[in-house]
């Protein structure tokens, strides 16, 4: 800390005298003033850091320079310290009362001059580090804010709505939920149909919103890609027991709606009963928690049960995270919300249910900001879909695409490896030949299946004709497998997209002998077990054309666009 | 597990999950075989089955073949348009009833 300057104001000149020289010895730098006026403008100007005032000056005395002094240090610490050789109590106290911080009685003893000095330069530093910390503290909570923000920007690019702005769909989240631990997802399958997430990290803050990130990429893609809500949970489960620390885990309740079955699946791990019901009629059905949290079995004991539930057009169902139920009462916190109340309403209430349990929850909490914290939702069966147009589904416009990808499989990879999901994933990123996903895959199979076992391991499939011999072809199958020497598969894939049109042709080479196509081609289809590949590829495929001796196929799959 | 059966009373309903195709043989067939006594009723619950090939065909003709036959009782239910196509194409109504 630098010297401590003193301002002096007193209307005589020997005190003035006086205290100017005893201050000078102990070497503090000295600012003078005679008066209550020519001490408020030397403050101004130079800013000491002690001000001693006699109490009593002509003009503007010391109580009213005391004043102005206070107003104009505004948040900083200048001790202001009266100098009086008044001695009534009165007197005294009015001192501290208009904002002196202490007095000095004349005549002036020098060691109790220089201890408050220096006792009030103490609690000047010790002043400043406290506002350095508060403006350090300001600082640091302003950027975390904006830090905030900028995260939940990023989190809502990847945990985005999904189809929750459904018509039929309605939700309360809270905007700043992800720091609540709440995540709620939905998404239409590619199939017809939605998925929905709804999960309640424990904890809050960021180490819910960081366990929430790979929750909705693992949701959202897996969806899209067609896969079943059991792997869809087996895969998040194992994600979670990799990333969260023990303790940590997500309660959750997935569905799968499929409006054209009229029947929902769900699987509930830790959060209260969902409900089905109807308008008028009440409840119908309750969805309760059957299952242990996800993040908390490991992969291989994780249950993945469902349960099947029917779900009409008249049918809704409501969801909510723990906080609907424990939400607390304004005027009594031991009593809370409650799954009765919550059941009562949606029995009691025919119409718009989400508002009444919204308006409720208002009223019982005492406030707007209570629904703030709690998510819930409700679906009604009823499902206009909107339909969704190439742009919002692919982030981009219809695209007219033309590539070749050609892939070899040798036999360490034919031996461990199912190279269909491999093959199939490039084709599906192809926005049109989403909806011929199981044409695709169901070709591909047929294809490489052939190759494997009649070209490369020249399997007979007239084994296949019964029980046993199904067994011993696998057996067979995987025999050869292990003793296959040198083999390989090539399958090369052409894709060529228009605008509202495309062929895609699949050509598959092994490294067999091939054989005799020409007769056996025109051999009739028998109806046993085997041989049904052949007919299927016939009326999957526009064209099918064996090549070369037997061992190559090209197979055209086109497509008009709807 | 991509096979999952459950025995109710009599009826015996075998669902098949994503991939229905020769990968899934043994679980398919365990899922059926050596149950005593044998149920009335098969059902076989396609609603996540992603796609099939034939061999899996193969396999639903095995199970016919197991269960009796032309007197077997086998509903094949919750059949995506995908699935009921490819069941069309080898005109697999004609040996099952498809739901």
């Amino acid at each position: 800390m630098d010297t401590v300057r003193i301002l002096i104001a007193d209307d005589s000149k020997t005190d003035r005298l006086i205290l100017q020289t005893l201050l000078k010895k102990q070497g503090y730098p000295v600012y003078i003033a005679k008066d209550g006026f020519e001490a408020v403008e030397i403050f101004k100007e130079h800013r000491p850091d002690i001000v001693l005032l006699d109490a009593i000056m002509p003009g503007k005395d010391g109580f009213e320079a005391a004043q102005e002094i206070k107003v104009l240090s505004g948040d900083s610490f200048i001790p202001i310290i009266f100098l009086t050789s008044l001695s009534d109590a009165p007197s005294l106290a009015r001192c501290l009362e208009v904002g002196g911080d202490d007095f000095l009685t004349k005549p002036y003893n020098q060691i109790i001059l220089r201890a408050k000095i220096e006792a009030f330069s103490r609690m000047q530093d010790l002043y400043q580090t406290v506002q350095l910390q508060r403006d350090q503290i300001q600082a640091y909570t302003n950027e975390m804010v904006i830090e905030q923000k900028q995260a939940k920007a990023i989190f809502d690019n990847i945990a985005h709505r999904g189809c929750l702005d459904n018509s039929n769909i309605r939700y309360n989240l809270s905007p700043l939920s992800i720091f609540n631990g709440d995540i709620l997802l939905a998404a239409e399958k590619p199939v017809g149909g939605i998925h929905v997430f709804l999960g309640d990290f424990t904890g809050h803050g960021l180490p819910a919103a960081v366990g929430a990130m790979p929750v909705s990429e693992i949701f959202y893609g897996m969806t899209l890609k067609g896969f079943a809500m059991e792997e869809v949970l087996k895969e998040i489960n194992t994600r979670l027991c990799h990333i969260l620390p023990v303790g940590a885990f997500c309660c959750a309740i997935f569905l799968d709606i499929e409006y054209s079955e009229n029947r929902i699946r769900v699987w509930n791990g830790g959060l209260p009963d969902g409900y089905i019901f109807e308008p008028n009629e009440g409840i119908k059905v309750k969805l309760p928690s059957t299952h242990l949290p996800l993040g908390v079995l490991s992969s291989l004991q994780f249950k993945s049960e469902i349960s099947v539930c029917s779900f009409h057009e008249n049918d809704h169902i409501f969801l909510a995270t723990d906080g609907v139920i424990e939400s607390e009462s304004e005027k009594d916190h031991s009593i809370f919300f409650g799954s009765g109340r919550l059941e009562s309403i949606i029995n009691e209430h025919s119409d718009s249910v989400y508002h009444s349990i919204q308006a409720e929850l208002n009223k019982f909490s005492g406030n707007e900001r209570q629904t703030d914290d709690v998510t819930f939702l409700e679906i009604s069966g009823k499902n206009h879909i909107k339909k969704i147009t190439p742009k919002e589904q692919n982030h981009g416009v219809k695209q007219s695409l033309k590539w070749d990808i050609e892939y070899c499989f040798y036999v360490e990879s034919l031996r461990h490896f199912d190279p269909l999901p491999l093959i199939v994933q490039p084709l599906m990123e192809v926005r049109a030949l989403r909806p011929q996903r199981s044409r695709v895959f169901t070709v591909l199979s047929e294809l490489y299946n052939n190759a494997l076992d009649h070209g490369v391991l020249k399997l007979d499939s007239v084994t296949k004709g019964d029980a046993d011999g199904f067994a011993q072809f696998y057996q067979n199958k995987t025999n050869r497998l292990k003793h296959l020497d040198k083999a390989e598969i090539r399958v090369a894939v052409h894709l060529n997209s228009q605008m509202d049109k495309g062929e895609l042709t699949i050509k598959i080479e092994d490294s067999g002998t091939g054989f005799d196509y020409k007769s056996k081609l025109k051999e009739q289809v028998v109806a046993n077990l085997s041989g049904r590949g052949l007919p299927l590829l016939k009326a999957l495929c526009d064209s099918i054309e064996f090549q070369g001796k037997g061992n190559q196929v090209e197979v055209k799959l086109s497509w008009i666009e709807q | 597990m991509p096979v999952n059966s459950k025995l109710d009373g009599s009826n015996l309903t075998i669902t098949v999950t994503g991939r229905f195709d020769f990968s899934v043989h043994q679980e398919f067939r365990m899922a059926y075989e050596g149950l005593s006594p044998s149920p009335s009723q098969y059902i076989v619950d396609l609603g996540e089955t992603s796609y099939l090939d034939s061999s899996a065909l193969g396999m639903l003709l095995l199970l016919r073949d197991f269960s009796g036959g032309d007197s077997a009782d086998i509903k094949i239910i919750n059949c995506n348009q995908d699935v009921k196509k490819i069941l069309a194409i080898s005109n697999f109504e004609q040996l099952f009833r498809i739901e």
